[in-house]
Parts: C-alpha cells; sequence; structure tokens
C-alpha cells in the first residue's frame, strides 16, 4: 500500500510557538462561542479574529488554526457539511443524548489546561500536556466522510495529525498490541453523566495496526478552526472507515495493552456493538439497515461503501478475517 | 356539572386544537428551519412519541371518569383516540417516506410499478428483519379498526359488547408502542420506562376493577333464591 505524503514539511508550516503561547485564549473563545456568549469572550480584537465560515456566517465559531497544510488523504470529490450542522448535531452522551444537547451544554468542558496520561505498555508512562503532544507536529487539514452506526454521515473537514506520531513518541514496547483511549469522566462538567446511560468513563480502542495507519488521527480543529467543545474539544481521535462511536472524543487517557480492550459500546450491548466496527453495509445491525445512509441535508440515501470508501487505504489490515464475526 | 352545549361548543374545539397543536408546531418548526441537522429523524420521532401520548390520553379517559365522578370525559376518548390514531398515520408515513422510500434505487424513474414494488418490498422486508419495526408497525395496524368502528353508527351496528371487546385492542396497541420505543433507543431507556410505567398503571387500573367485580358478582348470585 503507497500513501503519498506532502513535500517535506517547510519550518513556516510548523505550527508555531505563538499559537502554543495563546492556547488559553483560543480555548477560551471557543468555549464562550459554545455557550452562545461570545460576545463576553474578550475585547474586539479576539472577535475579528474569528473568522466567519464559507457557507453559514452567523455561527459560533472556535479560534483560527494557523499554519495548516491540505492533506493528500483528503476526500476531494465531496461537498462538506456546513459548520453548523456539525456542531450542532452531535453524539456526545456525556451533555446529554439529544443530538442538540451537546451544542447547548458542552460550554461547562473545561480544556484547558489539558494533558492526556500515558499508561500501559510503553516506555514514556505519564501525562503529557497538550503542548507535549502538539509540539513539533504540523496540523494537516484531512476532509473525511463521518458514517454513524444510526445510518447518517457528513463530510467534515477535520484538521489534525496522525496518532502514529503520539504512538511513536509514547515508544510501546513489544507487548503493545492494541491502544485503549479513554474520555474524560467528570460530571462537574458533564451534566450527561449524572444519568447512567453507559458505563462511564467513555472507552474505545484500537489495534496497534488501526492506530498507527496515516488516516487514523488526532483531530484539534475544525474548518481550520480550534474544535468546539461538542465536537470533542481539545483533542480526540478520528478513524474515518469506521462508525463514529469509535472515534472518541477529548480524550484523557491512552493506554497500550497485549489484549483487546473492552469498548464502553461493546460492554452496553455486545450483540450490537462489536470491537472492529468497521463500516460494513453487509452486516446488519438490529435497528439500522447499514446498506444506506443519510448524508446530513440530503433527502435520497446514499449506498454505505464497505470501510465507508476507504477501503483501498484499510482493507489489507484484515486480510484474512471475517468481517461477519469480527463485525 | 358542564352542560352539553358548553362541551360542544367550547371544551370540544379547546381540546381539539390542543390535540392539532403539536403537528402545528411540528409543522412551523420544519418550514422555519428550527428542527435539527436531520428534521426528517425529528419528525420520526415527535410523531412516534405524541402517537403514544395520545394512547395514554385515551387509556386515561375511563380511569379518570371513575375517579372524579365527571362522566363527561367520556366524550373526549375518541377524539383523543383518533387523534393518537392520526399521529401514528404521519409517523409510519413519514418512516415510508423517509426511512424506505428514501433509500431506495430508482432503475425505471422515481414514477414507476418497480418504485410501488421495491417500496413493497423495502417495508416488508424492514417489518420482518426488525423487531422494534415488527412490534411497531403491529400497534399501528390494531389501531386501523378502532379508527375504521370509531363512528357512532359503526358503535350500533356492532353492537355495544361486540364494539367494546374489540376496542379492548387499544390496550396490545399501547403495550406494543411501548416495546417498539423501548426496542428503539440506544441506550438510554428512560423515556420508554416512562411510558411504560403509565401504560402499566392505567391498566392496572381496569386489572383491579375487573377483578372486583368478578369477586362481587358470584357473592350476589349466592344472596338471590
Amino acid at each position: 500500500m503507497l500513501i503519498t505524503r506532502s513535500n517535506d514539511i517547510r519550518s513556516s508550516e510548523i505550527t508555531d510557538r505563538k499559537l502554543y503561547l495563546t492556547r488559553r485564549e483560543f480555548m477560551l473563545a471557543a468555549g464562550g462561542a459554545a455557550a452562545g456568549i461570545a460576545a463576553c469572550a474578550g475585547p474586539d480584537a479576539d472577535l475579528t479574529a474569528i473568522e466567519p465560515g464559507p457557507q453559514d456566517q452567523q455561527a459560533p465559531r472556535g479560534q483560527k488554526l494557523p499554519n495548516v497544510v491540505k492533506s493528500p488523504l483528503s476526500t476531494t470529490d465531496e461537498r462538506l457539511n456546513t459548520w453548523e450542522q456539525i456542531t450542532t448535531y452531535n453524539n456526545y452522551y456525556e451533555f446529554g443524548i439529544d443530538k442538540e444537547s451537546p451544542s447547548l451544554y458542552a460550554g461547562s468542558l473545561k480544556t484547558d489546561p489539558w494533558s492526556i496520561m500515558i499508561d500501559g505498555e510503553c516506555g514514556k508512562r505519564g501525562s503529557m500536556n497538550l503542548e507535549d503532544i502538539l509540539r513539533g507536529e504540523t496540523l494537516e487539514e484531512r476532509v473525511y466522510r463521518l458514517r454513524c452506526v444510526e445510518a447518517w454521515s457528513m463530510v467534515i473537514p477535520w484538521v489534525g495529525f496522525p496518532i502514529a506520531n503520539l504512538i511513536k513518541k509514547c515508544e510501546p514496547n513489544a507487548n503493545a498490541r492494541f491502544v485503549e483511549f479513554v474520555t474524560l469522566e467528570d460530571s462537574s462538567q458533564m451534566p450527561g453523566l449524572r444519568q447512567p446511560v453507559l458505563e462511564w468513563p467513555y472507552r474505545e480502542g484500537l489495534r496497534m495496526d488501526e492506530a498507527m495507519h496515516p488516516l487514523a488521527i488526532l483531530a484539534v480543529g475544525l474548518y481550520g478552526q480550534t474544535l468546539p467543545n461538542q465536537n470533542g474539544a481539545p483533542i480526540r481521535i478520528i478513524v474515518p472507515w469506521k462508525y463514529g462511536f469509535k472515534s472518541a472524543k477529548s480524550i484523557v487517557r491512552i493506554r497500550f495493552t497485549a489484549d483487546e480492550p473492552v469498548t464502553t459500546w461493546q460492554r452496553s450491548s455486545p450483540k450490537e456493538y462489536g470491537f472492529y466496527s468497521n463500516v460494513n453495509p453487509t452486516v446488519n445491525h438490529p435497528r439500522w439497515s447499514q446498506e444506506t445512509e443519510r448524508r446530513i441535508g440530503e433527502f435520497f440515501h446514499r449506498k454505505t461503501l464497505m470501510f465507508n470508501g476507504y477501503g483501498d487505504q484499510v482493507a489489507s489490515l484484515y486480510a484474512g478475517m471475517d468481517l461477519t464475526r469480527n463485525f | 356539572m358542564t352542560g352539553d352545549r358548553t362541551i360542544r361548543r367550547v371544551l370540544k374545539p379547546v381540546v381539539f386544537a390542543a390535540g392539532v397543536s403539536p403537528f402545528g408546531w411540528l409543522l412551523w418548526a420544519g418550514l422555519t428551519g428550527q428542527l435539527s441537522a436531520n428534521p426528517l429523524e425529528d419528525i420520526t420521532n415527535e410523531t412516534g412519541i405524541w402517537t403514544l401520548r395520545f394512547l395514554c390520553i385515551t387509556l386515561a379517559i375511563t380511569p379518570l371518569r371513575r375517579l372524579t365522578g365527571w362522566n363527561a370525559f367520556i366524550r373526549f376518548r375518541r377524539m383523543a383516540g383518533l387523534f393518537a390514531f392520526s399521529y401514528g398515520t404521519l409517523h409510519f408515513l413519514t418512516y415510508v417516506i423517509a426511512d424506505r422510500f428514501a433509500g431506495l434505487d430508482f432503475p425505471d424513474g422515481i414514477v414507476s410499478w418497480t418504485t410501488v414494488r421495491n417500496l413493497v418490498a423495502s417495508v416488508g422486508e424492514d417489518i420482518y428483519e426488525r423487531p422494534f419495526i415488527t412490534v411497531g408497525f403491529t400497534a399501528f395496524m390494531l389501531m386501523g379498526p378502532l379508527a375504521v368502528t370509531s363512528t357512532a353508527g359503526m358503535i350500533r351496528r356492532l353492537g355495544g359488547r361486540r364494539w367494546q371487546t374489540l376496542h379492548r385492542l387499544v390496550y396490545v396497541s399501547a403495550c406494543a408502542g411501548v416495546v417498539h420505543y423501548w426496542w428503539k433507543v440506544k441506550a438510554d431507556t428512560t423515556d420508554p420506562r416512562f411510558y411504560a410505567l403509565v401504560v402499566g398503571v392505567l391498566l392496572l387500573f381496569r386489572f383491579v376493577r375487573f377483578r372486583l367485580k368478578a369477586s362481587r358478582a358470584p357473592a350476589r348470585a349466592t344472596v338471590r333464591p
């Protein structure tokens, strides 16, 4: 499998130091905007820095991320969903189960300071703060299809970098065959945690080779802006060939394991949600046929593609596996 | 007590307007873009939940009448039942159009017999394959004969006793509706639990009354010479 990469990174493309130093203001602005109080976020100078998007002008936005390079791994031939659609129609149960709840209540999430606990079968165990995680990373715009298990989909311009880059920094040892990603669990910031809907904290996992795949990214932005809280700020994973719930949000812990970790949805309903959860139109979910999907904003359904259309890049990961059994 | 004129001229129109208002709100919200990014899903969910609510209201009429002694409650039962059927119909139609029709291929164009055949096959397959659809469809189908026989003329033709027996199907329909809702939700069963409790209490009321009547009846029989 050949993955073409962009040319060597010019120094001007490396996320500059100023971004790190002013991150606190960015996050404040993003949080304030999400709560619908953008006007309180700061002096006028800050607000003029908030760039209106191409499709809808009024929606509150995060802070522009500098030096974002376009990735050749992006989907190029599909219309993007709007900022409004992407930021108001979310499954983020920690802020309530209704689709609009995260956009209404995620303002209480404090994304700064933020750190991720690195744990398990690796050399660099310990807490890593977001600044260190981002240091030296080139932020890429990755336009990906997102297919939810509920049979709807969107096309989203994420900003991020390969999970592989962070994994290498963690120096996983020979026992590390899987990676577990854990979402923040703090009921003072996340009102939805008071409902025993799922077993908290939210846990997801990937096989090591899946996590190391160049398409799998850690996203910190959306439409060139910092990630809104309801979309999993400040840092989340995106695994575009799997159902959306695999892409865990607001990551606070990454654990390398020898055994396959049990994910939250597997625990909730093992017959319905498997560990792999690759997008697969031939394996039906008891409540949703997975053959077609509604692209948000469209009426007629589209045919769901194997591996969400990323089969050329990822099918080799599953060579010889029975994907009906390993659903 | 409230007079017949007040009920017909004032209360009935008011209750009717209240029953139409969720539909009106949905229409208004849909046309003005107040729904979510997936408005068809919202319409499906809202019409479904209102079907269940009206079923509960219909089932609550008799207990309310017994508990309050205000017999005029009965005058609103048919309206409540027909609202349940109407929202159920909207719910079913939204599902057929937005979920089934929108997912079809149109090899011979949209307006063709192939489309009709494929749509029927698609709905049939879904009812067969997905238990929550099976039970939801059952709940809806059971309401059909009840709506058809809801007129005064039909009650007369069927005879009160047979009519009443037939209309006990509403108990099955309400239970199936709750099961449909319960099986549909992904993780949070709070709302389905609530409706299960409401329907459960309303059915329990009837069961208790039935038992009391049954235990009283033979006692009376023995008194007779």
